[in-house]
């Protein structure tokens, strides 16, 4: 397909602008660029149709189930949409939070930050939340940040470590190592677990946190969670725990219940916010007894004069200059306030139930790379279909010709040949069928016409590219 | 619930098939002792409720005020078309495009931002965003951290003073000496913003040059709106261009979310930090995009990673690329210029009774100081119906009787006179 820089005519146009009511004004030259910026000169119609056709050569929750590992692809609801788009919210000011003079005008999103920060505290069992972090590894940063701070303040100087199992986000230890701790991994035991004893070894007195994922993205719950808590407080180190899998068990316990002392929320995962083709998310946090002192500021409390904001003393700073992604957290505020407390517990019950029939009917065909039921997630291994030549790439870009999103592909790096499977609550029985159905055919291809399965795909606009040759010639930008 | 589509038949089934008796079974891994008691959550609400209540809270916050308020952020004229078609929910449902073949709408959308931005600011690559103006620029000090290996980042008083906070925040704990100023010896690079936080136009060619003899990297801060009509970062010499991409087609939303756009010399593609999309081949020789460089990032390197960025904020970089295109070379230029002379003749009737105080020309914003402290002064015009502006104080830039002014293409004549008669009775009284 064309380039939108392909498509200029010079001399098109697309928007009418209104003509200048006040004297032009000059700016000195030297200031000035010396011709307009070689932006694509179009009609409207021309940018509607290749943003349309755009648009069509992408997979998205509305039109294909996407269940893509560790991402909980599921479906946002229209009317988080529609309430995000109120002018109310979408043409506020951010710099009516700077000064207290406008807080009179913006007591409804004052309130909306109060309330998601207090509801998220309180699913996570913690004392406080904070909407600043723009994303699930900024959340990660600012909690990191904040165990930064909390031993700065004790005058931990030795604490320099976080601990971080193999099995863990790639995001975990970048987070660690920008923050600038060292980072040591833990391995996982062949069951897919934390291996406890190694934790135990490596808690020195040099750590300053341990960053868990529960359930871990193996899709199984950490069964000693509580014991990593009390082995590391013992040494004052304190517990991060990252909220990318709390879909599997909202409603059903809580991180600070677990011990944990920090952890961030995705927003876009667990609360349905869209996913935007790689963002914006959110990666709100919430905090616990140790670390509340340390959150970032100015933070909105609730007085007799209604929603203000304060400075916090010993705030670590400031992650955001405002509320992070605010209309995200406002669509986030709306899924809360539909399902409300009532209705939560269902997403985890019927997301960790859709993960085990899937895990049920591929587990023959497929290897489980764990044995045992999963949360939220299940994990299968292409071993076998691998040593018969077809790989779990090979079987993804089967999925697309069929009609589906592919499953998250080698990750962890933990399990070979991996495909991970996130059905989430929102998918129905009979899409989960269509795609074990799928999965289970193309089990049977690998067999009888393993080709048909290197060429995949042939539906889409293109074939498999070539990632080397990318890399080599590189081209990132059509430049004038 | 409503988005549960299982029905209670269903999920005997499944049950069935995997073997257990009840949901709660597959909860066995969990404690008991662990487990939630109970919270303080409300309960849940029909759509309808929903709208009605959200429809309530949205008007407690006032918007219908004519917004002089400015600061990084600005309101400025979206098309219609940028609403219509970046809320396909093609588009808005996807994920980062961990699989091309399915994915080219978002890939070629991010191959065309990364083309708009290095056309727009004068550069030779762009990433595919970062999450705002102020995480871009603390990116940007530490890649080049990275690419020099010093460790002495320089940030002029041009800079926004949140933004310098941020960066503070940031790098708390990071083992580097950041410093006021704009002193390039021995310092892995200075950063300037342009125009300044006060709205001050300067050409920096001359810091460029001078970081350059000394080895460190310049960073420029740029308005992309301003970049219709001023001199672009590239042509002063910058190494590494950030800006807040807000003003490019996206609200503003309370905060966000907004864009980070980081730009480079393309030397300095392998320190960037985020995704980046590149141009390729299928199998049968068609053109595709796809993600590429992948061995800076997270998922792959991990602790060694450029950086911790995973989601970024890609739907906000496809709706600046459509504002860029629906708006063309004339469109930015006329809006840029729009912008530039509303705020002249602003300023001009403002600084016939008080001081500005920028010490050069201007862009779209300037800073006045008013006879009276500019909150007071702000509530009472809020009161006809003006956001008056930044008081700077507010945000440690400046006096009590400072006042950041901005000014958009959206803003009529007839509303900048009412808002300079307003301001001027305001502080000097009626007795004109």
């Amino acid at each position: 397909m064309e380039l939108i820089y392909e498509k200029s005519r010079s001399g098109r146009r697309a928007v009418a602008l209104e003509p200048l009511d006040v004297p032009e004004a000059e700016l000195n030259s030297e200031l000035c660029r010396p011709a307009a910026a070689p932006l694509p000169e179009v009609s409207e119609l021309d940018v509607v149709r290749h943003f349309t056709l755009l648009s069509q050569r992408n997979y998205g929750v509305d039109s294909q189930f996407y269940p893509l590992g560790s991402c909980t692809m599921k479906y946002n609801p229209k009317v988080s949409e529609l309430v995000a788009a109120h002018p109310g919210f979408a043409t506020l000011h951010p710099h009516l939070s700077s000064a207290k003079v406008y807080e009179p005008v913006c007591q409804g999103a004052l309130e909306l930050v109060f309330e998601t920060e207090r509801m998220l505290a309180e699913i996570g069992g913690m004392q406080a939340g904070c909407l600043q972090p723009m994303a699930g590894a900024h959340g990660e940063l600012a909690g990191v940040l904040l165990i930064a701070a909390y031993h700065r303040d004790k005058g931990n100087t030795h604490k320099r470590t976080i601990l971080i199992p193999d099995s863990a986000h790639g995001t975990n230890p970048a987070s660690a190592a920008m923050a600038g701790f060292e980072v040591r991994e833990i391995p996982s035991t062949p069951a897919g677990v934390m291996d406890f004893d190694k934790l135990v070894e490596a808690l020195d007195d040099t750590v300053a946190g341990v960053m868990m994922t529960c359930p871990n993205t193996h899709g199984l719950f950490e069964p000693q969670v509580h014991e990593v808590a009390e082995r590391a407080h013992a040494v004052d180190a304190l517990l991060y725990y990252d909220g990318a899998n709390l879909n599997a068990i909202v409603g059903k316990c809580r991180p600070g219940d677990l011990g944990f002392d920090v952890m961030h929320f995705n927003l876009h995962k667990t609360f349905a916010t869209p996913h935007g083709m790689g963002g914006p998310g959110s990666g709100a946090i919430a905090v616990g007894e140790r670390l509340l002192p340390y959150l970032p500021g100015p933070r909105v409390v609730k007085s007799a004069d209604g929603y203000t904001l304060e400075t916090i003393p010993k705030s670590m700073g400031r992650m955001a200059a405002f509320f992070g992604n605010f209309l995200i957290a406002v669509r986030a505020y709306a899924f809360l306030r539909y399902y409300g407390g009532d209705g939560l517990p269902s997403v985890a019950d019927n997301a960790v139930l859709n993960a085990n029939y899937m895990f049920a009917r591929l587990r023959g065909a497929y290897q489980a790379a764990f044995e045992g039921t999963c949360m939220h997630e299940c994990l299968l291994s292409a071993v076998r279909q691998a040593d018969k030549g077809i790989h779990a790439l090979d079987i993804a870009k089967a999925l697309l010709d069929r009609g589906f999103h592919a499953p998250t592909i080698y990750f962890p790096l933990t399990v070979k040949e991996c495909l991970m499977i996130e059905p989430t609550e929102t998918e129905s029985k009979e899409t989960m069928d269509l795609f074990c159905d799928a999965m289970l055919e193309i089990a049977q291809l690998v067999d009888v016409d393993p080709d048909s399965l290197h060429a995949a795909p042939v539906t889409l606009p293109v074939s498999r590219l070539d990632e080397v040759r990318a890399a080599k010639d590189l081209n990132c930008a059509c430049l004038a | 619930m409503t988005w549960i589509p299982v029905t209670d038949s269903e999920r005997e089934e499944m049950l069935g098939t995997i073997g257990v008796n009840s949901v709660e079974d597959l909860f066995a891994a969990v404690p008991e002792a662990l487990r939630m008691r109970g919270w303080d959550m409300p309960p849940g609400l029909s759509e309808m409720a929903l709208r009605a209540h959200m429809d309530a809270l949205a008007a407690r916050n006032k918007t219908d005020l004519s917004c002089f308020l400015g600061g990084g952020y600005y309101d400025h004229f979206i098309p219609a078309a940028v609403d219509a078609l970046s809320g396909r929910s093609e588009f808005f449902t996807a994920y980062t495009p961990y699989q091309p073949e399915c994915a080219q709408g978002t890939l070629q959308s991010i191959y065309e931002y990364q083309s708009a931005v290095c056309r727009l600011a004068g550069m030779e690559c762009a990433n595919a965003s970062l999450y705002d103006g102020g995480t871009a620029m603390f990116e940007a000090a530490t890649m080049a951290c990275r690419a020099t290996c010093r460790t002495r980042v320089v940030v002029d008083g041009s800079v926004n003073p949140v933004w310098r906070r941020m960066l503070l925040t940031h790098c708390a704990k990071l083992e580097l000496d950041i410093v006021d100023g704009a002193d390039p010896e021995g310092a892995a690079c200075v950063i300037v913003q342009n125009p300044s936080f006060l709205g001050t136009v300067r050409d920096f060619a001359d810091l460029g040059e001078r970081c350059r003899a000394a080895g460190a990297l310049f960073v420029v801060v740029f308005n992309p709106v301003s970049l219709g009509m001023l001199k672009t970062p590239g042509a002063m010499g910058a190494d590494i261009a950030v800006a807040e991409g807000q003003s490019l087609g996206l609200p503003l939303g309370f905060g966000g979310p907004y864009l980070g756009i980081l730009a480079a010399r393309k030397k300095l593609i392998r320190k960037m930090p985020g995704r980046i999309v590149g141009e390729t081949l299928d199998a049968q020789g068609r053109r595709g995009f796809v993600l590429t460089l992948q061995a800076r990032e997270q998922h792959i390197r991990r602790e060694k990673a450029n950086s911790n960025i995973c989601s970024n904020q890609a739907l906000c970089a496809l709706r600046a690329l459509m504002y860029l295109c629906l708006m063309g070379p004339e469109g930015l230029r006329q809006t840029a210029q729009a912008c530039h002379s509303k705020a002249e003749y602003l300023k001009s009737r403002i600084a016939a009774f008080a001081p500005v105080l920028n010490d050069g020309p201007t862009f779209h914003e300037f800073a006045v100081r008013l006879p009276r402290p500019a909150e007071t002064v702000c509530a009472e015009l809020l009161g006809r119906g003006f956001l008056a502006g930044l008081p700077l104080a507010a945000v440690g830039a400046g006096e009590a009787g400072d006042l950041l002014v901005a000014v958009t293409e959206k803003r009529t004549r007839a509303e900048l006179d009412a808002y300079a008669d307003a301001l001027k009775e305001v502080c000097c009284g009626t007795d004109l």
